[in-house]
């Protein structure tokens, strides 16, 4: 029980101290999670919406595999972009190994299933539902996109929001391609892992609270925002 | 114009099952066509035969005027259940006129047009899916009549309404009506049908068993089962046959 | 449709040209050096390091993971100074021709922790292999880091040498976690289970718990540290002339007096022993 107070102890000493270390942690916390998000959405929106919309030979496994990639364990995806991105591998040559720009790519390539495969329920019951009406304006599939995904702009949201939960919380992938490295690519994740690592569990624990408060703090912008939108367009 | 249309031996089939069968008539300019028949009987299927939204087995469906046009583009439909998209009420007329390509300036004034004659002005700015069923098959008619087609497609428009919002949207497809555009519609509703219509198709079972001038319609149906179901019957008794001359079984003396 | 794949197309690479500039600036100049969680961990690195950038201006980048791990990243060329404790494998490095020439830089001490209880009674006992046997004997919970690191050869070296063959006992009281030291560590505050650590990592570690030194001073118990270049001829994108002014200076004399004044806890952890 006195790691939990001494944790709570720990997380307020951190974030009222102004931390200049948690404050660059954060910040690069942030950073990579969201531009990875970010990139993943650029790319699962229209795969999603296209896998819902169009039928073509191999669609079933296309979506079962999709789906099943949601569940990507981190370490796994961590691995084979190292392998990826070593000097002794194919893209060595750009020299991405250990900097941000690695751990942006890992987590893309974790969350952009996630993205696609909700996009696709999201989209395939909107139109549903829209079909008959667009096609009679003289939209098919490929001019309703667009609509379709303002239309379901509220679940689409969600769906980046769960991609953004599961960016900033994953440490496997990250600690593989980034290092862990002190003001480089040292993340909130791969900073719990190091302060368990030292033994320092409340630390540890307080570092943990931070980064959940975070996350509160994202979804409860993410939230406001859709209630202020909602009430103007519906 | 892209009148008439002829549906050519048209029929539509399902998992082996025929829905539509052998439909054969011509839709010319100017009259006001009411389709009527029993649940099932393939009314709405027709509907969405004509405009295009499904395509019939084996047939053709052919606008005789069209010539090089691409029909669709002067044709609309509005459904029983109204669809909007998430936007403002305005945004939904401006959405089907930016699809037909129209450039910014004249759409403003075209949706402003709309609003005015179905009395949505007010409610421009509102999200769309908040309004009303009334207000929204309203709505939808705006959309429609703002893309000034040729042929206007109904599906029992006003079945989800009540009277005050019915006799609301029936004095907008009149004014439709008059402004030029070819009205076809089902519905369920016989006195609506005496209302508005100026012909009448009867269909059942996937069959059309009459096309006829409204009022001869109602007051001397030639098709036995048209008898019946102006009278109110349930045409249930059919099964199996599709002879159009069968009499109705004697009614039992008690 | 094609405009918003268009779109997003743009949007990507905006967003990809912006990823790459979200580290620190290019222009720094560094060198990455594969070395081991337990050395990290010591804080050994926190306090030399940045004498030597004030010195030279050239940051060091330090890759803490196992041994195993650290090796393998230097052969793939993926570090350009392979900085660990495992005499074996730094020499089969250089004979493979992965790097160049292995230096001695410093030495610190394993010890044998156990609980208060010293259920095998290995307290104050002087010859590590007589008290591995003595543990293996009494079946008593043995937390091991079973992930072929440095620590983890140098534990099953010295099993060899206490004739016991834990491994068959894996699973019941020898229990590999697979873990880094602090994991491992934990794991054995937890158990109550001997545990054979490094020194440094031990004085540092927050979560003792019920856990005592109660081996130490066998010769074997020494950890002997070695650094080596990465050939450049096998990775010739190697930061060659950098990577040598770091080796220089952390075998010369600025760099041992350094590694020879860091203090845990009032007491030295290395023992500098470069040229010697």
């Amino acid at each position: 029980m006195t790691d939990f107070s001494d944790a709570f102890g720990a997380a307020l000493g951190l974030v009222l101290g102004f931390d200049a270390d948690l404050a660059e942690i954060v910040g690069l916390s942030l950073r990579v999670s969201f531009l990875a998000v970010a990139i993943a959405t650029a790319v699962g929106l229209p795969v999603g919406a296209a896998i819902a919309l169009y039928r073509f030979p191999g669609r079933a496994a296309l979506l079962v595999a999709m789906n099943a990639l949601m569940g990507l364990p981190p370490v796994v995806v961590g691995l084979i972009v190292y392998l990826t991105l070593s000097r002794a591998g194919p893209l060595g040559v750009f020299g991405l190994l250990f900097t941000p720009a690695a751990m942006i790519f890992a987590q893309m390539l974790l969350v952009t299933p996630i993205i696609a495969a909700l996009t696709r329920q999201v989209i395939e019951d909107l139109w549903v539902e829209y079909e008959e009406q667009l096609r009679s304006l003289g939209a098919g599939p490929g001019r309703a996109v667009p609509a379709l995904l303002w239309d379901g702009r509220y679940s689409l949201l969600t769906a980046v929001l769960a991609g953004f939960g599961r960016a900033s919380a994953e440490v496997g992938a990250v600690m593989i391609v980034g290092g862990n490295i002190d003001h480089v690519t040292r993340v909130m994740t791969t900073a719990i892992a190091l302060e368990v690592s030292k033994g320092d569990l409340a630390l540890a624990l307080g570092l943990g609270i931070v980064l959940m408060a975070l996350s509160l703090g994202v979804n409860g912008a993410a939230f406001a925002l859709k209630e202020a939108a909602e009430r103007r367009l519906g | 114009m892209i009148l008439p249309l002829t549906i050519q031996d048209v029929s539509f089939e399902i998992g082996g099952i025929r829905l539509i069968k052998d439909l054969n008539c011509t839709l010319e300019a100017g009259p006001r066509t009411m389709i009527l028949g029993a649940n099932g009987a393939g009314k709405s299927l027709f509907l969405r035969l004509c405009h295009g939204l499904i395509r019939p087995t084996t047939g053709r469906v052919l606008w005789q005027g069209a010539k090089g046009r691409d029909p669709a583009d002067a044709q609309a439909m509005v459904f029983q259940r109204p669809v909007m998209l998430r936007r403002s009420v305005a945004a939904n007329v401006d959405y089907a006129l930016k699809l037909r390509g129209m450039a910014a300036a004249e759409r403003r004034a075209a949706v402003e047009d709309a609003l005015g004659h179905t009395g949505l002005r007010r409610l421009a700015d509102n999200p769309a899916r908040v309004l009303s069923v009334g207000e929204q098959q309203k709505l939808a008619l705006a959309r429609a009549w703002a893309l000034q087609p040729e042929v206007l497609f109904l599906d029992e428009p006003t079945a989800s309404l009540d009277p005050a919002a019915t006799h609301a949207v029936e004095q907008i497809i009149n004014a439709i009506d008059a402004a030029g555009t070819r009205i076809v519609m089902t519905t369920h509703d016989l006195g609506q049908a005496r209302r508005r219509g100026d012909e009448v198709m009867f269909l059942n079972r996937g069959r059309l068993l009459e096309k006829t001038p409204a009022e001869r319609f109602f007051s001397e149906p030639e098709n036995d089962l048209a008898q019946a179901f102006l009278k109110g019957e349930l045409l249930w008794w059919q099964r199996g046959r599709d002879n159009l001359k069968r009499k109705p079984p004697k009614q039992r003396r008690q | 449709m094609k405009r918003l794949m268009t779109g997003m197309a743009m949007v990507l690479g905006a967003l990809v040209y912006a990823a790459h500039g979200a580290g620190p600036a290019a222009a720094e100049t560094f060198i990455t050096v594969a070395s081991t969680t337990s050395t990290q961990n010591s804080g050994l690195y926190d306090y030399i390091l940045p004498r030597f950038t004030t010195k030279t201006g050239i940051t060091v980048r330090v890759i803490a993971v196992g041994t195993g791990q650290a090796v393998r990243l230097a052969k793939n060329g993926d570090a350009d100074v392979l900085f660990v404790h495992h005499k074996a494998s730094e020499e089969k490095f250089v004979a493979d021709g992965f790097g160049i020439r292995r230096f001695d830089v410093m030495v610190n001490d394993f010890v044998l922790l156990g609980p208060e209880s010293d259920p095998a009674v290995v307290g104050g006992e002087e010859d590590i292999a007589e008290a591995l046997s003595k543990i293996a004997g009494a079946k008593a919970a043995f937390a091991s880091r079973g992930d072929d690191s440095g620590t983890h050869k140098k534990e099953l070296s010295l099993w060899k040498a206490s004739g016991a063959d834990p491994k068959a006992a894996s699973g019941s009281w020898y229990r590999e976690t697979g873990a880094g030291m602090g994991a491992t560590l934990n794991t054995a505050s937890a158990m109550n289970a001997y545990v054979l650590t490094d020194r440094a990592t031990w004085l540092k570690f927050s979560n003792k718990g019920a856990l005592k030194i109660l081996v130490e001073g066998d010769k074997r118990l020494f950890n002997h540290y070695g650094i080596i270049l990465v050939n450049p001829k096998r990775h010739p994108h190697v930061k060659v002339k950098e990577a040598q002014a770091f080796i220089d200076w952390v075998l010369g004399a600025e760099g041992q007096a350094a590694i020879g004044a860091y203090r845990i806890e009032g007491r030295q952890a290395f023992f500098p022993n470069a040229g010697r």
